[in-house]
């Protein structure tokens, strides 16, 4: 399992994360819940390991997350990572080239199945394609965890369906998958497990189905009544 | 499927099963989507999924064989039974409603009537 231990991350003066202990199980598909910096970003470039801990410790299976743990971890950021003069196929095989589980047959499934051209040029993707190649080159990753840092940005409701779709067939009973959405009705069906972080802790992490029946509220509903006094809006905390 | 998000999705997700055997399009003995299939299908969690077939196996109405997969009940009479109680729980609330309405039962009946003379009642196909 993927987890934080009284985790602390401080850039300069900010705390974007303040004694996090959190645990992500296989067989769970996560939903990281909070506004614009509450620091479900952060946590999961610490779960990746692109950034260390100011306090505290990120383990996977229980050693320090690391060099060992990148293989085992797909994670898909939310700045666009190709080159520009590359097509669809050749971020394929860069992938390729780069992750040894990588399955280049299940990526030219999931580019067919979301209407990606493999020709297609980085630089003259619209924004909702290069969201939908960023979750195909991520999920054609045979790993063990996926971190999905906002899958549903910028992306038509039909592609939605189609990504949220992909996203349950990622997920198996020996992988960790956790994504992070402001669209939070996108998930209410996939997700088996919420974590509420609220500027930088953890508020709550609970089994969806139980706090449904237990508070009657959706999760939608829960995330409204978490950061109500946040007031509307993003806050900008980072 | 649009799930209503105060309700259990596995209990949504069972009632649209439950549906399809009393109609027929599930028949007694039919061989059910795999977990992993049921919730590809419906866009659900796989644990869900799982739950759904494990709420229908609690009440009777589905069965897993190991290795071979869940089947729907192959006892006809548990079927009709199931029919027989969710139209009972539709028939409450329908009646319960009409009554906040201020019907009564013979006011009721009529309009069932007239209703069904308006447009003939018949198998109807979503």
């Amino acid at each position: 399992m993927l987890e934080s231990r009284e985790v602390t991350m401080r850039f300069g003066s900010t705390v974007a994360l303040d004694h996090v202990t959190l645990r992500l199980e296989p067989g769970h598909i996560y939903a990281l819940l909070g506004p614009n910096g509450s620091g479900k970003t952060t946590w999961m470039k610490l779960a990746t390991g692109l950034l260390h801990p100011t306090e505290g410790q990120m383990l996977w299976k229980g050693e320090t997350v690391g060099m060992h743990s990148r293989e085992d971890v797909a994670y898909m950021s939310t700045e666009p990572f190709f080159y520009p003069w590359m097509t669809a196929k050749s971020v394929g095989k860069y992938y390729e080239d780069f992750f040894a589980d990588f399955d280049p047959a299940r990526y030219e499934d999931l580019l067919r199945r979301m209407d990606l051209a493999p020709g297609l040029k980085v630089k003259n993707l619209s924004s909702g394609m290069m969201a939908k190649m960023k979750v195909a080159v991520t999920l054609a990753r045979r790993a063990k965890v996926y971190l999905l840092d906002e899958p549903f940005n910028g992306i038509d409701l039909l592609a939605r369906d189609q990504i949220a779709r992909t996203i349950v067939e990622a997920a198996d009973s020996d992988t960790v998958l956790a994504m992070s959405s402001h669209l939070v009705e996108e998930m209410e069906a996939i997700a088996d497990w919420a974590v509420f972080i609220k500027q930088g802790r953890l508020v709550e992490s609970c089994d969806l189905e139980t706090m449904r029946q237990r508070t009657g509220l959706s999760m939608a509903d829960r995330y409204r009544q978490v950061y109500a006094d946040l007031g509307a809006g993003d806050k900008e905390v980072l | 499927m649009n799930f209503d998000p105060m309700l259990p999705i596995w209990a949504q997700v069972a009632d649209a099963l439950k549906r399809d055997m009393v109609s027929g399009r599930l028949k007694p003995g039919d061989r059910l989507l795999s977990t992993r299939e049921l919730a590809l299908r419906f866009t659900i969690n796989p644990n869900t999924a799982a739950r759904v077939y494990q709420e229908l196996e609690n009440s009777g109405l589905c069965e897993t064989r190991r290795g071979l997969g869940t089947f729907v009940t192959a006892d006809a009479e548990r079927i009709a039974a199931l029919r027989a109680a969710m139209a009972e729980e539709l028939l409450r609330g329908f009646l319960s409603r009409l009554q906040d309405l201020g019907l009564t039962r013979g006011e009721a009946l009529a309009m069932i009537e007239a209703a069904e003379q308006a447009q003939p009642a018949g198998p109807s196909e979503e």
